[in-house]
């Protein structure tokens, strides 16, 4: 093998697991150390320069990072990366915060950009181009920005507190809104001579159950993120007694809790898939199963069962999944089931939909009736025209539209620069020797074996009671510190000079985890097997040093590297040592 | 602050063969200097003992005075251990393995502890043949009192502060044979893919199992000019051939070259299987390996491996016919004689 080549931003990026997930690369051990310090306005801004919405994210995030975590890697539970993210938002001191967030009126550029829809997207377009002297306009359709965070987070996962505060740190950068006012023509907003477009749309459209009798019924049968919204606005303040919610995704499981707070005793989840397959996060279920709610797993919906012209129930056929073609395949078994309900709600996935984009401005459409988008540049085929969030690819998360957004800000400061797309700016990283003294670094580099914590929540008959009181009450300040404490300090880098390295075998004789290995150099493939501890992880990176004086190279698995800093300690020639890595993406401007 | 080795192993590694994981074969963190040799030593006494499948319980460690006799604190912190005063390891090890036979004995050394205040005992536990591992963590120096030369530094060799060694140097190896020992070898902290089966095979070894271990001293005398540093170590190596420790119950895997390789079977149905010979030689041949070990001296050569073996030996236990169980398993009944063999001894002097 090749020797490591640690100048690279991408190798000890990659290292950092839990920030390498996060598509905003969030720097997450960093923020979580200065959690643990106490410091909650500072680990604030870290997340809002990266994500924007560190309140919203920290209550609801889809948490690519905790999947990742090396945590999980060598014990049973990631870090609760997600949740002490909420504890930055919860606790960090207002007044500093707003005289940290960059505040207008900003000294102008000439340029004028419009942004289509007030979600996630969007806002961290405005928020990346309005301080670059941008004139932001924005268009929605609703009566406040937010867009899918408002309308389909319901507001016992997510205050309404929470999300207009962190919406507005945006709208008070002098954006104008334009709010109420649907756009229904691409063609109108070009003709009004903005520089560019960002279309920040989402995927509005809740998919529909086209079963027998469906066309008899309204009023009862109701689309999952629709019904959401109309929740979420004040229209809809009550359900019928027996509900059933149809899909087994995160919407479903906002829609059954929903349903409970506003009248619903009997709220059954009815799923098509198996238990082990449904697209919710596990917390969102487990989160539903503590409110008493039912799951019926491999449940085809077949009808809708009317008398007199109302509903009164669906009927279902048991299937059974079948995995011997290596796909996943639901046979019919035959079986029937009917389920008494008083409303049915449809949450079985949502789709886009551009009626108002005119089929004649250049702007070309691919397969779905998707629009074609640069995966890179987020730039559509008419120039001017930019996507982003669920709109550009179809249905993600909010993470990811806020990853997008920085990206297209770029893209759109380029294009207005007259500059080539394609030639991105590079992520901004340091590297900070840790050693303080013999014995000492400025990181805790001891190791707990502390399990996750959980998070405490609210009592659940008054919970059930309120649609708007918050479940989840978040970490107090010991619980926060001792989760913090959990984080293994992944961004702290073991940095190998392989020019200082007298071979004594110190490092690879401590590392509690069997990293690191001596041996004669060979391609990977033969290398892996013949570690210390065989490295069968193949999404971990093997870094391997130049070759050492006995002809040997050194190898380190970063697998299940605990960072606890041993070898550097045990190192007598400082050929290992401690380096902090901070790792941030490129902003427009 | 470090000094806390964390709990977490890695998540991959398998129990032995008696369902122990490495992590109960280790000890403290080691608060010798950072890239002390000592520490590989330790770390392959607890590969050796993982491997070879011993209940921890079943070890006993014991050691002297000095940086090396400081280490059993850092590696089986489940076995028994004893740390007695300087040089006097090998009449506690005595004492221990005279009441009990059936544990596995290993006792540490250094350089000092041997071949300087513990001279008179080391000979004499190799002339008693005691079944014990022998091993001296050879740095050539005083490295708890500040690096002076000890009475195995190499004439001419040079201390950190730039001083040549006017004496001639003890090789307890050459030592130990001219005394009769049954088991020799020497090895080097920094090749554990040498020193861990030469441990393996010491433990089987059913006598006096001698093993000099070259160990530099990182901070004392790792400077050029020491014949002890990892550097001149390094240079100067001079390996007898490979040595592989197969366990009984296992079967050999490795093939071997005709004509160059050797397997000796030991008495607990183990065999070490020697590779790669150095040219006609035979570690079961005591005065030519004598000879082969002085030649090497005379050249500036360190000779490593698997000196000499003599597996057919009988150890103290079988030389002086004692029982087969350890003290503490012996009744009041078979202890205490009845008044009937006091008379039968008593009637012998009369």
């Amino acid at each position: 093998m090749k020797p490591t080549d640690t100048s690279n931003p991408e190798y000890y990026h990659k290292v950092v697991d839990c920030q390498y997930a996060c598509p905003a690369h969030t720097p997450v051990p960093e923020y979580i150390r200065l959690i643990a310090a106490g410091r909650f306005t500072d680990a604030y801004m870290i997340n809002w320069e990266s994500n924007v919405f560190p309140g919203v994210l920290g209550r609801t995030c889809d948490r690519p990072c905790e999947p990742a975590c090396r945590r999980g890697r060598v014990e049973e539970e990631p870090v609760a990366i997600c949740r002490l993210k909420r504890v930055a938002a919860d606790y960090k001191d207002l007044e500093d915060v707003s005289n940290l967030i960059p505040k207008g009126p900003f000294p102008k550029n000439g340029k004028r950009i419009a942004l289509i829809g007030g979600g996630p997207a969007s806002l961290t377009v405005a928020r990346d181009l309005a301080p670059l002297g941008y004139e932001v306009h924005l268009y929605d359709e609703q009566i406040k920005g937010g867009g899918m965070m408002r309308t389909q987070i319901p507001a016992f996962r997510l205050p309404e507190t929470v999300l207009d505060e962190e919406v507005n740190y945006i709208l008070d950068m002098g954006i104008d809104t334009h709010f109420k006012t649907y756009v229904s023509s691409l063609k109108e907003i070009l003709d009004k001579g903005y520089d560019a477009v960002f279309v920040g749309t989402g995927a509005p459209k809740g998919k529909d159950l086209k079963l027998e009798n469906r066309e008899l019924l309204n009023g009862n049968v109701h689309i999952g993120i629709q019904w959401l919204a109309s929740v979420a606005f004040g229209h809809t303040t009550k359900i019928g007694k027996k509900v059933l919610v149809i899909g087994g995704g995160n919407t479903a499981m906002d829609c059954c809790r929903t349903s409970r707070r506003l009248g619903g005793d009997e709220v059954k989840v009815v799923v098509r898939s198996p238990f082990d397959e449904m697209k919710a996060s596990p917390w969102e279920i487990e989160d539903a199963q503590h409110e008493d709610i039912p799951f019926y797993n491999c449940h085809n919906p077949k009808a809708f069962l009317v008398q007199d012209g109302k509903l009164v129930g669906m009927r279902f056929e048991v299937v059974e999944a079948n995995y011997d073609t290596g796909k996943r395949k639901l046979i019919p078994t035959g079986e029937i089931v009917d389920f008494e309900a008083d409303d049915v709600i449809i949450a079985v996935g949502q789709e886009n939909t551009f009626p108002w984009i005119e089929k004649d401005l250049g702007l070309e459409f691919g397969e779905w009736e998707m629009p074609i988008v640069d995966k890179t540049t987020f730039q559509s085929t008419h120039p001017k025209v930019f996507f982003g969030g669920d709109a550009a690819f179809g249905p993600e998360n909010v993470i990811t539209a806020v990853a997008h957004g920085h990206q297209a800000a770029i893209s759109i400061d380029l294009f207005c620069k007259g500059a080539d797309l394609t030639d991105r700016p590079h992520p901004m990283t340091n590297l900070i020797n840790q050693k303080m003294g013999i014995h000492e670094w400025s990181y805790d580099s001891a190791v707990v074996t502390d399990l996750r914590y959980k998070v405490p929540h609210a009592d659940k008959t008054k919970a059930l009671k309120d649609r708007k009181m918050e479940v989840e009450l978040g970490f107090d300040f010991d619980l926060a510190f001792q989760e913090a404490q959990r984080c293994l300090n992944c961004d702290v880098q073991t940095s190998f000079n392989f020019d200082k390295c007298i071979e004594c075998d110190a490092c690879a004789d401590v590392c509690p985890t069997d990293c690191i290995t001596f041996i004669e150099n060979d391609e990977e493939a033969d290398l892996r097997p013949r570690l210390k501890v065989p490295a069968l992880n193949q999404t971990q990176d093997l870094f391997v040093s130049e070759t050492l004086p006995t002809t040997r190279v050194l190898i380190k698995d970063e697998n299940v590297c605990l960072h606890c800093g041993l070898c550097a300690e045990r190192c007598p020639t400082a050929a290992w040592e401690m380096e902090k890595f901070l790792y941030k993406t490129a902003k427009a401007g | 602050m470090t000094y806390i080795k964390p709990a977490f192993r890695h998540p991959d590694l398998q129990p032995n063969a008696i369902g122990f994981h490495k992590k109960d074969y280790e000890g403290a963190i080691s608060t010798l200097c950072a890239g002390c040799g000592h520490d590989s030593i330790s770390s392959a006494i607890v590969q050796a003992c993982f491997d070879l499948a011993i209940e921890p319980h079943k070890i006993a460690k014991i050691s002297g005075i000095g940086c090396s006799s400081k280490t059993p604190t850092y590696y089986l912190g489940q076995s028994h251990g004893f740390n007695s005063v300087h040089g006097r390891m090998p009449s506690v090890a005595t004492g221990a393995y005279l009441a009990n036979r059936n544990l596995k004995y290993i006792g540490v050394s250094g350089d000092g502890d041997t071949a300087s205040i513990g001279m008179g005992q080391f000979v004499h536990a190799i002339r008693r043949n005691l079944n014990v591992v022998y091993i001296v963590m050879n740095n050539g120096c005083y490295g708890l009192t500040k690096g002076q030369d000890s009475a195995t530094a190499d004439e001419g060799s040079i201390s950190k502060k730039g001083q040549a060694n006017p004496f001639e140097a003890i090789d307890l190896a050459s030592l130990a044979m001219e005394l009769g020992a049954t088991f020799v070898g020497r090895s080097f902290s920094g090749d554990k893919t040498q020193l861990i089966p030469l441990i393996k095979a010491a433990l089987s070894h059913p006598g006096f199992a001698f093993l000099d271990v070259i160990s530099p001293c990182v901070t004392f005398n790792n400077n050029k000019g020491s014949t002890k540093s990892y550097d001149y170590t390094r240079e100067h190596i001079e390996a007898t051939g490979t040595v592989d420790f197969v366990p009984f119950e296992q079967e050999i895997t490795v093939d071997y070259p005709e004509g160059s390789n050797k397997s000796i079977a030991m008495h607990d149905g183990s065999i070490i299987e020697l590779s790669k010979l150095a040219n006609g030689w035979d570690p079961q041949d005591r005065m030519a390996s004598f000879m082969k070990i002085q030649e090497a001296r005379m050249k500036g050569q360190i000779l490593t491996g698997l000196l000499y073996i003599d597996p057919e030996t009988k150890d103290l236990h079988q030389m002086l016919n004692t029982t087969d169980k350890s003290l503490n398993k012996l009744e009041a009944n078979i202890l205490s004689p009845s008044l009937k063999s006091l008379a039968d001894i008593n009637n012998e002097y009369r």
